[in-house]
């Protein structure tokens, strides 16, 4: 499972410039699914059918897009001016390096600040790609980069960029190899324009799918380094519930039916109020006339940056809690 | 069927529109307009309950798609909201409006454009401490003069400012949107054969694109282009160092959108768009990526998702008293439609459109 997360998270696709890593992805699930299909907006739509009818239409969803930079200006001189895809911390970037989709790589170099107690504004940061001038620039506004940094493999714990939410995608993807049997026809889908605010993937996914209760599988932020965030949930515990966050409010069915599996299957997992972002399950919820949804989430250290760590037992158990709640029946 | 062209019908339509008072919300003034101008171009032209105008004027090839063509008609401005006797009202700004530019400025006011004004002090009896701070919208009134009497709370003001021809410049109100509205019309007059052309005026755009999603869910789209205008922020720096934060600038041509903060555009779109203009010689722009949102935000997440990209023309001082556009500008946008609509297929809209150089990485 770590080759694979390795070249998930090596993989190019920014929102709405998904088309590379869907490629990734559509080769581990084409041998796995009983259909496959991908949406007007470019979503990736993996269907399992159930044994007999009867279940539910359940959909898990993964977004396959992480933060990006855009262009939005060469200058005279041959920098790139860029501003962000998603909410990319400008703090991160100096001396960073990045990809655009044509392949050109680039470093982000920052103007000199008259006051250094100050961090960057993204309008004070630009791409160097090593033009002498606007002649030797290929890529152009609207050409979108990639944040660039190679995986790295602490034994228990993995270093990546897009992480978030490429470890999302890796947990599907393991979740329906291992899912034998299911009474439920299940969709695990691996949505595309996530990082925006309006979560468009989602929406049309929910739409096109009218699933009887849906997840997000995504990652949340821990509170388990120095001076953290302020929650309890922390690397190593096991995948954590979103009850809440500033966008969606979980179903308490979704919460109660997750919790009690986890339980009788002892697998540890965390439960987790969230004070700031949200997930596909925000869109999901207020599709046609409502989805009961939640969110499952990988805990997260450094999110939105480009190294960001996960714990492989988390991710483990979040694997076999999905295959756990998949493979039984539900009521809700 | 023959190209559309912008001459002096056009024009005139284009300032009767400008003139016309459509404030967010209350559209009525400009939605009677498109409906003369395009009833006898289309199979059914019927307004929803929003007030969006919906058309349909279908094709005759093969294998047409369903183009849907949005333009909104609404503008920025003010709602009455209080009457304090003797003409004057407090009132509410309607959509993005700097409140900074609005001592002194001249107001046509509801459906019959009473004038009116946005009172000032005069510079003599001010200090100049006062003069240093913005004057908060709550001190702002709007003075009809005491027999106005007509005019009542809920009521829509805004910039009283007559179109007119400056050289090769359009000055006027609201040419953010009804640039976008008039070359809507001249598509529905000769859209080309190949395509479904399902066209939304659509309203309350400066609000919250709330018009567009509920056109697109009626009008179930395979594709579609927002036309729009956008600001052009390209006037020299000060300190004369480079301009980077310009938006678009005027005589570049058409303003494709690549990202806003609504949305990412539809980048098959975005490609066939710049593809297209590159093969009919007509000069184009990239809109800087950046804030702002279009219709084709509200419309990419309607139904299972629809492919969408915005097209402005560019203008300087939008949102503002009076804005300024270019003549060519215009008729580029116009082309590069025209153009695109003739050329769409099908094929466009195939996926897996992964360039080779991704795929070795």
């Amino acid at each position: 499972m770590k080759a694979l997360i390795q070249t998930l998270t090596e993989t190019f696709g920014p929102s709405g410039h998904e088309d590379a890593v869907r490629a990734v992805i559509r080769a581990q699930v084409e041998p796995l699914a009983d259909e496959i299909r991908v949406d007007a907006l470019g979503s990736l739509i993996a269907v399992k059918r159930p044994v007999r009818d009867g279940g539910k239409k359940i959909l898990l969803a993964a977004h396959m897009d992480e933060i990006g930079l855009i262009i939005s200006h060469v200058d005279e001189k041959g920098f790139l001016r860029f501003t962000t895809l998603g909410g990319v911390p400008p703090r991160t970037l100096v001396g960073g390096r990045v990809r655009f989709l044509d392949g050109t790589p680039g470093v982000i170099g920052g103007e000199v600040l008259e006051n250094w107690d100050k961090v960057h504004t993204m309008e004070q940061l630009f791409i160097d790609i090593g033009a002498s001038g606007p002649k030797d620039v290929r890529v152009k506004i609207g050409d979108v980069a990639a944040l660039e940094r190679p995986f790295l493999d602490l034994g228990k714990r993995l270093v990546a960029k897009s992480l978030d939410d490429r470890i999302g995608v890796a947990v599907l993807i393991e979740t329906l190899r291992q899912l034998k049997m299911t009474p439920h026809e299940v969709y695990f889908v691996f949505t595309s324009r996530e990082e925006l605010s309006s979560e468009a993937g989602a929406a049309a996914v929910a739409f096109g799918i009218e699933p009887d209760l849906a997840l997000s599988v995504d990652v949340t932020s821990t509170g388990d380094t120095p001076k953290g965030h302020k929650t309890d949930v922390a690397l190593g515990k096991g995948p954590a519930i979103r009850i809440h966050d500033p966008g969606v409010l979980s179903d308490p069915r979704i919460v109660a039916w997750i919790d009690q599996t986890a339980r009788k299957n002892k697998i540890p997992f965390q439960r987790q109020v969230s004070t700031f972002g949200t997930t596909d399950a925000r869109a999901m919820q207020a599709s046609r006339s409502g989805v009961p949804v939640s969110c499952l989430a990988i805990p997260c250290r450094y999110v939105h940056t480009p190294s960001e760590m996960v714990d492989m037992d988390d991710v483990q158990n979040a694997v076999k809690l999905l295959v756990c709640l998949l493979s039984a029946p539900v009521e809700i | 069927m023959t190209d559309p062209i912008i001459g002096t019908p056009q024009i005139k339509l284009l300032e009767r529109l400008c003139n016309a008072v459509a404030v967010s919300g209350d559209e009525g003034e400009v939605r009677a307009i498109v409906l003369d101008e395009i009833r006898a171009h289309v199979e059914d032209a019927r307004v929803d309950a929003l007030g969006n105008v919906l058309a349909t004027r279908s094709g005759s090839g093969k294998n047409r798609l369903r183009v849907m063509l949005a333009a909104h008609m609404d503008e920025v401005g003010f709602m009455l909201v209080n009457a304090d006797g003797d003409g004057l009202f407090q009132f509410e700004t309607v959509g993005s409006v700097d409140v900074r530019q609005l001592p002194g400025k001249r107001v046509w006011v509801g459906k019959r454009h009473l004038p009116g004004v946005i009172g000032a002090r005069p510079i003599h009896l001010t200090t100049t401490e006062e003069r240093e701070h913005k004057i908060p919208l709550e001190s702002l009134r709007i003075d009809l003069g005491p027999k106005a009497g007509l005019a009542e709370p809920g009521e829509r003001a805004t910039f009283a400012a007559s179109f007119h021809r400056l050289g090769p410049s359009l000055l006027a109100k609201a040419l953010d949107n009804r640039l976008g509205v008039a070359m809507l019309i001249e598509l529905i007059k000769h859209a080309p054969p190949n395509v479904d052309l399902l066209a939304a005026f659509t309203v309350q755009e400066e609000i919250g694109l709330r018009g567009a999603g509920v056109a697109a869910y009626a009008l179930k789209p395979d594709l579609a282009f927002v036309l729009d205008c956008t600001p052009a922020n390209d006037l020299p720096m000060y300190d004369r160092s480079e301009n980077h934060l310009y938006n678009t600038r005027l005589d570049a041509g058409p303003a494709i959108y690549t990202a806003d903060s609504g949305m990412v555009h539809d980048n098959r779109l975005v490609r066939f768009l710049a593809e297209t203009a590159q093969a009919a010689k007509i000069p184009f722009q990239y809109r800087q990526p950046g804030g702002g949102k279009t219709d084709a935000g509200a419309i990419q997440r309607s139904l299972a998702g629809i492919p969408a990209v915005s097209v402005s023309v560019p203008g300087r001082y939008t949102h503002t008293a009076c804005s300024l556009c270019r003549l060519e500008d215009w008729k580029n946008t116009l082309r590069l439609l025209y153009t695109a609509l003739e050329h769409v297929t099908p094929a466009l809209l195939n996926l897996e459109h992964v360039t080779p150089a991704l795929l070795k990485q």
